[in-house]
């Protein structure tokens, strides 16, 4: 089954490309023909002369940005974009998400509708669409929402899962904030997952993890595409029998997103090392998976700095509904293992119930899926998707920044130019407190 | 690829749009090597066909043939034009984008506002349009003046009222050059109130500069360059003050100065030109800057002023670069952000900069400036990855800070001694059209900008408690 990726603004259209290029990389260096077959099939179609085409589509409100992206596709010698497979304008959405969602959305509905059309029905059987996008900016944030909007009306059955790349905190974009809120709260309608990056952990991972100095957007990008890939790169599910998972995005909608109120998840990768000292570094399933599991529970994103001290609940403290310190509670995780032996590793840890909310049983709320091909040049990794309270601190201080913001009314002007009322921001407002609600709630 | 019109009025706006073509031309021939028509250069400039004489444009892609400039320019003398046009520059510019006079507006706000305003209203309004219908996506108009004669200041607002009417829908970016205050324009105080009252009300975007801050800056590149101290010799072309490797050979007495105000105006459009990891487009500034309409002007500062010819320690000065934004020997104007209120903050960096470098210096800065409550973290940043000719990588500041009202506050003195004794009065009041009442209610829009600066300064310092959160019922 494939997956129609849709690329939008500058964020979606450079990590997009990243992603695709990676995949593709791991899949044709590991010399397995069936894993590279399924990873053609599900990510990219063949053209006419044998070359490889991206099952994409790339979305921008200027030229710039898509014009890069598709060159360095072509530079890598493996694959392509689609010669018409893109559309962009002149000027961009100006950091404005009503710009983007009230004018440049509607205004090329169709046209995007019919690029996407065309990637659809070249996919013999269609696992879904994954939406790549920035929360801070205009286009991908505005735009990708109205884009988001129109597929959930042509495809009413089909996956859609958002990737979002989530800003800095300490600003990049000023009004960063109330674009993030008004597309999140309505995405949250639309979507059936959304995959969160936050660009503060990876430039952390990248500094702290890689040693890298001069960090740069690509440094980033290779990041989020390692992980990201890591979930996406076809692998074998406990009712998959043996063969490569058909439906990637399917699969991990049901196994995480049960409930419309819980739909944040984030991503975790371990081991991650600078390509010059990997071929020093060993790792064992055991170390791996218990670093892992306390990353889980004490919410860090890296292995380093991890607080030990965070232990799950006892069963008395979770009935007085007291929340213990540090500790995240999870929803539902699905756990991605590659490499050497990885039927030996023992995944016991993570199926502790008191890691996950009393409402799903730990045989409910955890999978895992497993391929024995190592991942991006590591001999084993893991990777976990999870559901659970790790976005609240940040997505609290998006609203409450937003918030904030609002209560003076600074900014508000540019949005009500294009059409965005005080009540269309209270409305959003209201919707992600209840998220976050629910999420505090989580227990 | 968007396009831009400069619109460049009066002497003083049609020295410095000069200096900003020359040093385009410059920047673009560094860049584009094979000589095509590129979407860079489109932005700025026309491609046309020199054999035929309505020019027809060619689209982007083929050959430079013959580049015209996106620009109009309007005099009521006709000396500064006509030395353009005697000069290199000639080529770029023809006779249906330009308009001029010959008697001036001898200083005069009035004159140039009322009398030619009124006069040369529709011609202005059919260049301008014409100008527009050569682009393809209009995005952007930049208009340069000065405050304190007759033509830039009453003419040049003339003309931003008439850019609102006309294009509501394309951003205007006004570069005002404010008046030093030994100007020799002795009635520059009533010309500057009466046209911030036009800025204040017809702008998206004002960038104001003081001709005592461009002074300052020469000087001390100038002083650098003849220090003769080892170690300390002055890359060509990298001082912002030097026109090396333009067309225009010999200097003249406001050159330097020009030149910074012209290197303001590359860096600003430079991520619309130019591809980068993290683009700016013009429509972003006021997006991210302007908070409420009114306070929309945005203090500007150059980094580096100049690169040294020893290129040792490059990590050290790129961080050096980020603090000089911040104090106030490179500002624009003579205020000192630091130690007033920041609403809003851009870092627009050129060069070999990568996001780690910005993400370090503004955790570094950030505890020495003081953000507004509810912008505290209030920071727009842009990537471009061209540098300007003659330097590794480079950074324009602009701030959208209270200190601009200590400038306007000065302005204002000056112009209450002048209109106490009523001195000059009568000239304006002749003029047709020019009522006392023009006087009172600029200097009262001035005043209430004022204000309005004082009550977000009064904020500061003080805790401000986040706003209760929104209460869901479950
Ligand atoms: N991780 C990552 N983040 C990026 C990248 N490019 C931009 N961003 C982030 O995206 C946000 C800005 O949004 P953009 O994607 O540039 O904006 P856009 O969607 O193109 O919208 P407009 O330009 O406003 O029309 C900021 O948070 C940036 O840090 C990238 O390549 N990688
Ligand atoms: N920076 C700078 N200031 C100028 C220049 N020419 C004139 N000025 C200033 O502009 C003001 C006079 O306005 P001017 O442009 O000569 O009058 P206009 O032609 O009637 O608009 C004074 O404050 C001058 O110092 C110039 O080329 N550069
Ligand atoms: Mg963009
Ligand atoms: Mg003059």
């Amino acid at each position: 089954m494939s997956v129609v990726t849709v690329q939008l603004g500058q964020c979606g259209n450079q990590v997009g490309q990243q992603l695709l290029h990676s995949l593709l990389c791991d899949a044709q260096n590991g010399q397995r023909k069936e894993l590279c077959t399924a990873t053609r099939e599900r990510f990219f179609h063949q053209d006419t002369h044998g070359e490889l085409v991206a099952r994409a589509v790339l979305i921008d409100m200027e030229p710039k940005v898509i014009n890069q992206s598709i060159s360095r596709a072509a530079r890598s010698g493996m694959w392509r974009y689609g010669e018409t497979s893109h559309f962009s304008q002149k000027q961009g959405s100006g950091n404005n998400w009503a710009n983007g969602f009230c004018v440049h959305g509607p205004a090329h509905r169709e046209v995007v509708e019919e690029l996407v059309r065309r990637e659809v029905e070249r996919c013999d059987r269609l696992s879904g669409l994954l939406a790549m996008m920035s929360v801070a900016g205009g286009t991908g944030s505005g735009v990708g929402t109205y884009v988001t909007q129109c597929l959930r009306d042509v495809y009413p059955k089909s996956f859609i899962l958002n990737h979002l790349t989530w800003p800095y905190g300490t600003g990049e974009v000023i009004v960063q904030n109330y674009n993030s809120v008004l597309t999140l709260a309505h995405l949250y309608q639309l979507s059936d997952a959304i995959l969160v990056h936050e660009n503060d952990t990876v430039h952390q991972i990248c500094s702290q993890l890689l040693n890298i100095k001069h960090i740069s957007f690509a440094d980033v990008n290779s990041v989020i595409a390692h992980q990201l890939g890591s979930v996406l790169q076809p692998a074998l599910t406990a009712d998959s029998q043996g063969a490569y998972s058909r439906n990637p995005l399917g699969e991990l909608v049901s196994a995480l997103c049960c409930h419309p109120e819980f739909k944040l998840l984030s991503i975790s990768s371990i081991p991650q090392v600078p390509l010059a000292s990997m071929a020093y570094s060993s790792f064992s399933w055991p170390s791996l998976l218990k670093h892992l599991r306390q990353m889980l529970i004490s919410n860090t994103k890296m292995e380093e700095g991890i607080d030990w001290q965070v232990r799950p609940p006892a069963a008395a403290e979770r009935s007085r509904s007291l929340t213990a310190g540090g500790f995240n509670t999870s929803l539902a995780n699905v756990l991605i293992l590659r490499g050497k032996d990885v039927y030996s590793a023992e995944t016991g840890g993570f199926e502790d119930p008191a890691l996950y909310s009393s409402w799903l049983s730990p045989q409910e709320a955890f999978s895992v899926w497993k391929s024995p091909v190592p991942f991006n040049k590591y001999e084993k990794s893991a990777t976990l998707v999870s559901n659970s309270q790790a976005l609240l601190r940040p997505l609290d201080s998006m609203v409450g920044g937003a918030w904030n913001m609002f209560a003076s009314r600074a900014y508000i002007h540019q949005y009500t130019k294009f059409g965005i009322s005080e009540e269309d921001f209270l409305d959003s407002f209201s919707s992600l407190e209840q998220v976050i609600s629910s999420y505090k709630q989580l227990r | 690829m968007t396009q831009s019109v400069v619109v460049q009025v009066g002497q003083c706006g049609n020295q410095v749009g000069c200096r900003f073509w020359d040093l385009a031309l410059r920047e673009h021939a560094h860049v584009n090597k094979k000589g095509l028509y590129d979407e860079a250069l489109s932005s700025f400039f026309r491609n046309v066909d020199s054999r035929k004489c309505d020019g027809e444009a060619h689209v982007v892609g083929g050959r430079i043939q013959h580049l015209k400039a996106r620009a109009v320019l309007v005099d009521m003398e006709e000396g500064v034009v006509n030395e353009i046009l005697q000069g290199p520059l000639r080529e770029m510019f023809d006779s249906t984008q330009l308009l001029t006079d010959v008697s001036g507006s001898g200083n005069n706000w009035a004159v140039g506002h009322m009398t030619y305003g009124s006069a040369y209203r529709e011609q202005i309004v059919d260049k301008l349009r014409k100008a527009a219908e050569h682009c393809d996506c209009l995005q952007c108009f930049f208009l340069i003046h000065s405050m304190g004669g007759g033509t830039g200041s009453g003419l040049g607002t003339k003309v931003l009222s008439l850019l609102e009417e006309e294009f509501p829908e394309v951003c205007r970016i006004v570069t005002s050059i404010y008046p030093s205050a030994e100007d020799d324009v002795v009635t520059s105080p009533y010309n500057s109130i009466l046209a911030m009252r036009e800025l204040t009300e017809h702008a998206d975007c004002v960038l104001p500069v003081e001709n005592q801050s461009l002074v300052d800056i020469v000087k001390k590149i100038k002083h650098m360059s003849h220090s003769g101290k080892p170690g300390t010799v002055i890359r060509r072309e990298s001082a912002i003050i030097s026109g090396q490797g333009g067309l225009i050979g010999a200097e003249k007495p406001f050159d330097a100065m020009n030149n910074i105000v012209a290197n303001l105006l590359l860096n600003i459009t430079s991520s619309a030109r130019f591809e980068g990891s993290l683009n700016m487009d013009l429509n972003e500034i006021a997006m991210n800057l302007v908070p409420f309409p009114r306070l929309h002007y945005l203090v500007p500062s150059l980094t580096p002023l100049y690169t040294l010819a020893d290129v040792s320690v490059p990590s050290r000065r790129l961080d050096q670069m980020f603090s000089d934004a911040f104090s106030k020997e490179h500002q624009l104007i003579r205020a000192d952000p630091k130690h007033s209120l920041y609403l809003a903050c851009a870092l627009m960096v050129r060069g070999n900069v990568q996001v780690s470098d910005l993400r370090r210096n503004i955790e570094r800065l950030k505890p020495s400036l003081p953000f507004v409550s509810w912008n505290q973290e209030g920071w727009k940043t842009g990537l471009c990855s061209v540098p300007p000719v003659g330097h590794s990588h480079s950074l324009l500041a602009l701030a959208n800070n209270t200190c601009v009202k200590t400038t306007f506050m000065e302005l204002r003195e000056r112009f209450t001694k002048l209109y106490r004794k009523k001195a000059h009065l009568h000239h304006y009041l002749h003029v047709e059209g020019m009522e006392q009442s023009h006087f009172s209610e600029a200097l009262s829009s001035l005043s209430s900008l004022i204000e309005e600066y004082h009550q977000l300064d009064a904020t500061k310092g003080r805790l401000m408690p986040g706003a209760p959160r929104l209460r869901i019922a479950r």
